[in-house]
């Protein structure tokens, strides 16, 4: 089988916020047999201008973003809001466009979120990561909804050494991020983050793992407003590749 | 019923901050979701699938001949005796409600669960015009008494504790008070008993309308439905006209959607088909039957890009599966309908500029989507509707503008990449030795109020996979 050639699509907020989740997807899609290449141009999917009715700038930014990884075997992102653009919503921003449909389609059909691609493309066997002790697993909306991600992370994770896996209750609901809704309506957001949270701590895992680096950063920082300094929120990607 | 959605952020504020509420809605929770799921998971899930999708496109068809089938409605059911009658909006439905009470002398109207009657705001038009209105749905009694609006379209009064509504029974009812479910069922039955049995018009909704028999169906659960719709010598039934579908086949294909999305019910306690008065030789049923078919907004999204929303069944899967609705319940949303669907109802029927919140004020989580019986796209609407509001200027000039600054950017990556180098820094110094943001300026405030934002680790990816050396081209 020749090598798949992967363009890693870090994502606007693991850039700026968490790189270090970047780096273990990066190690993750080798440790798979990935050939990977990191566009050095690439900034945003174009969803926070689509998610507000701001069709232009998408546009622009969907635009820019196949014209980077249309080379490519596969696109991956450690984020299932961004996969879930690119594989779901870039056909709507072209809709009726013969050529530009045609890129966004075939680049769609080889866009994937991490986890996803791991086990149903690279069918990666072994994890490089360990961790000792118990994980639950928050589905993130747009990975499970849109792209059907919700055995993958928990298959993977059932192979790193240590880690004991335990379902909170409604882990499918929404965590209450939502893009700028976080923003726009912060005390509602707030609200649902603390439901989640409340659903974390009952599982008494001590990490709730995800894909996605909205929810993390509004399940992180209610935990730490709550007062909860202990429970650890870490992005799927990270555990799979943690070092002892 | 007074439209407040314009105020959603402070009615959501309010609710958050009533305790009350907030266990009475933690209490609602799940329930009726887990409901569907069982229901969904006995009947088959892949079944139940494919049930949607033919319900989806029996909607689908109904409504891309709306006209025809409602004019076929209308010679049918004329053909068996009803009266239809049409009204463009809430004002004239109301108008001709009056003119059928005045035509025969109408004193006292019993009326069965109706959203239409709440768009209409008909209760207020009755009682001014000298027609009593009693609810007999016991949710809707209750907030008849409370003088309240509802709070889900299936489920009334969900927003109400047991407590609250003892307190209600003792208030109107004058006996003792009770807190046994039972017993204050049977209690509000003997009231409503005599307002039965002495009015002599019922007023019900319509779950849908049958073209080829000209019949009314209706879906309840408490049988008061059949009261309204036999004994009084009148009966209105009063509906939007997108309610209607082509045969009796296809009312039956909705049937076995409808209860299990709503309340994971096999099939509802009563189903009712009404089709034309009491004939001669009937043993009951009204001696006249008006059928109000109301459009109040809805021809304008035939042919729109929301015209998806016509498909409603108004089963109430998409509030019982949106946690922005479990979070700060119906009321919140400051019109009829609340929850994803009334977020795309509230703006389409009563104005963009009236409802500007809704449309924002949700995740996009896609629950709604995947709970709806006939596939509706919600989150595709909502979207929809934030693209027309930026299309109108009807969102905030700071925004606009936030947005057409973090474009310019995103698209020339030199820009980015300081733009970002700098934000990690200045976060990263804000973070501290906690590496916590507990406040943010501008817009940011919105987050920091109820969360501390985990500052960035301080160097951008992009530098450091450049620092790594890996950087092939």
């Amino acid at each position: 089988m020749p090598v798949m050639r992967v363009g890693l699509f870090v994502t606007c907020l693991v850039d700026l916020v968490r790189p270090r989740i970047g780096f273990a997807a990066l190690e993750l899609l080798e440790a798979a047999g990935c050939e990977v290449a990191v566009p050095q141009a690439q900034t945003c999917c174009g969803q926070p201008g689509w998610n507000s009715g701001e069709r232009a700038s998408a546009r622009a930014l969907a635009e820019k973003v196949i014209a980077e990884f249309e080379g490519f075997d596969y696109v991956v992102a450690p984020s299932g809001s961004c996969a879930g653009m690119i594989r779901t919503h870039y056909r709507e921003l072209f809709a009726g466009e013969g050529a530009w449909l045609a890129r966004a389609e075939a680049l769609a059909a080889r866009t994937f979120e991490l986890t996803d691609f791991l086990v149903n493309v690279a069918r990666l066997t072994r994890v490089p990561g360990r961790f000792a002790g118990t994980l639950t697993y928050h589905d993130s909306c747009a990975g499970l909804r849109e792209l059907g991600v919700k055995a993958q992370p928990r298959a993977l994770l059932a192979k790193v050494p240590g880690a004991a896996l335990t379902e909170m209750t409604d882990s499918e609901v929404c965590c209450g991020f939502g893009g700028t809704f976080s923003i726009k309506f912060g005390e509602i957001s707030a609200a649902m983050a603390q439901a989640k949270c409340e659903r974390i701590r009952a599982s008494g895992a001590d990490a709730v793992v995800l894909g996605d680096l909205g929810c993390m950063l509004n399940i992180e920082g209610r935990l730490r407003r709550s007062g909860d300094a202990a429970t650890r929120v870490l992005h799927v990607a990270e555990v799979l590749t943690a070092k002892p | 019923m007074q439209l407040a959605s314009i105020h959603f952020k402070q009615r959501a504020s309010g609710a958050l901050a009533n305790e009350r509420l907030q266990g009475n809605l933690k209490r609602f929770g799940s329930g009726f979701a887990d409901k569907r799921a069982a229901a969904r998971a006995a009947y088959g899930a892949d079944a139940f699938d494919e049930l949607r999708e033919a319900s989806a496109a029996i909607r689908d068809r109904a409504l891309a001949d709306l006209d025809a089938w409602l004019l076929r409605f209308e010679q049918e059911a004329t053909r068996r005796g009803a009266r239809v009658i049409w009204a463009e909006d809430a004002a004239e439905a109301c108008a001709q409600v009056l003119a059928i009470c005045a035509r025969h002398g109408l004193k006292k109207a019993i009326k069965s669960k109706s959203m239409l009657s709440e768009e209409a705001a008909l209760n207020d038009a009755l009682a001014a015009a000298g027609v009593q209105p009693v609810e007999t749905d016991l949710g809707e009694y209750i907030l008849q008494l409370a003088g309240e609006a509802p709070s889900h379209i299936i489920a009334p009064a969900i927003h109400k504790d047991l407590g609250e509504v003892s307190e209600l029974f003792v208030k109107h009812h004058g006996r003792p008070r009770s807190d046994d479910i039972g017993a204050m069922t049977r209690e509000a039955r003997e009231m409503l008993r005599e307002h039965f049995l002495s009015a002599d018009l019922g007023i019900s909704g319509g779950n849908f309308l049958v073209a080829e028999t000209g019949s009314v169906a209706i879906v309840t659960n408490e049988g008061n439905g059949r009261m309204v719709t036999t004994l009084p010598r009148v009966h209105i039934a009063i509906t939007g006209i997108e309610k209607v579908v082509p045969t009796l086949e296809d009312l039956s294909a909705l049937n076995r959607i409808l209860p299990r999305s709503a309340t994971g019910q096999e099939i509802s306690n009563y189903f009712s088909i009404l089709t034309g008065p009491k004939r001669a030789g009937d043993a009951d049923g009204p001696e006249q039957l008006y059928v109000i078919l109301v459009d109040n907004g809805r021809t304008r999204l035939v042919g729109s890009a929301l015209q998806e929303m016509l498909r409603c069944i108004r089963c109430g899967a998409c509030m019982n599966h949106c946690p922005v609705y479990q979070t700060v319940g119906g009321h919140s949303y400051g019109w009829v309908y609340p929850g994803p669907m009334g977020s795309v109802l509230t703006p389409a029927f009563q104005g963009l500029e009236n409802a500007l919140d809704l449309p924002q004020a949700s995740t996009l989580c896609g629950a709604c989507h995947v709970a709806c019986p006939v596939k509706i796209p919600l989150p595709d609407l909502l979207r929809t509707l934030r693209e027309m509001q930026m299309e109108r200027g009807l969102r905030p000039w700071a925004e606009r503008a936030a947005f057409c600054a973090w474009a310019f950017a995103a698209r020339r990556p030199w820009l980015y990449a300081l733009a970002t180098r700098i934000g990690a820094r200045v976060l990263r110094w804000m973070g501290g030795r906690r590496g916590m943001i507990r406040r943010l300026p501008l817009a940011g405030r919105g987050w920091t109020l109820g969360r501390e934002f985990p500052a960035p680790e301080g160097r951008t990816f992009r530098e450091l996979y450049r620092a790594s050396g890996r950087q092939k081209a």
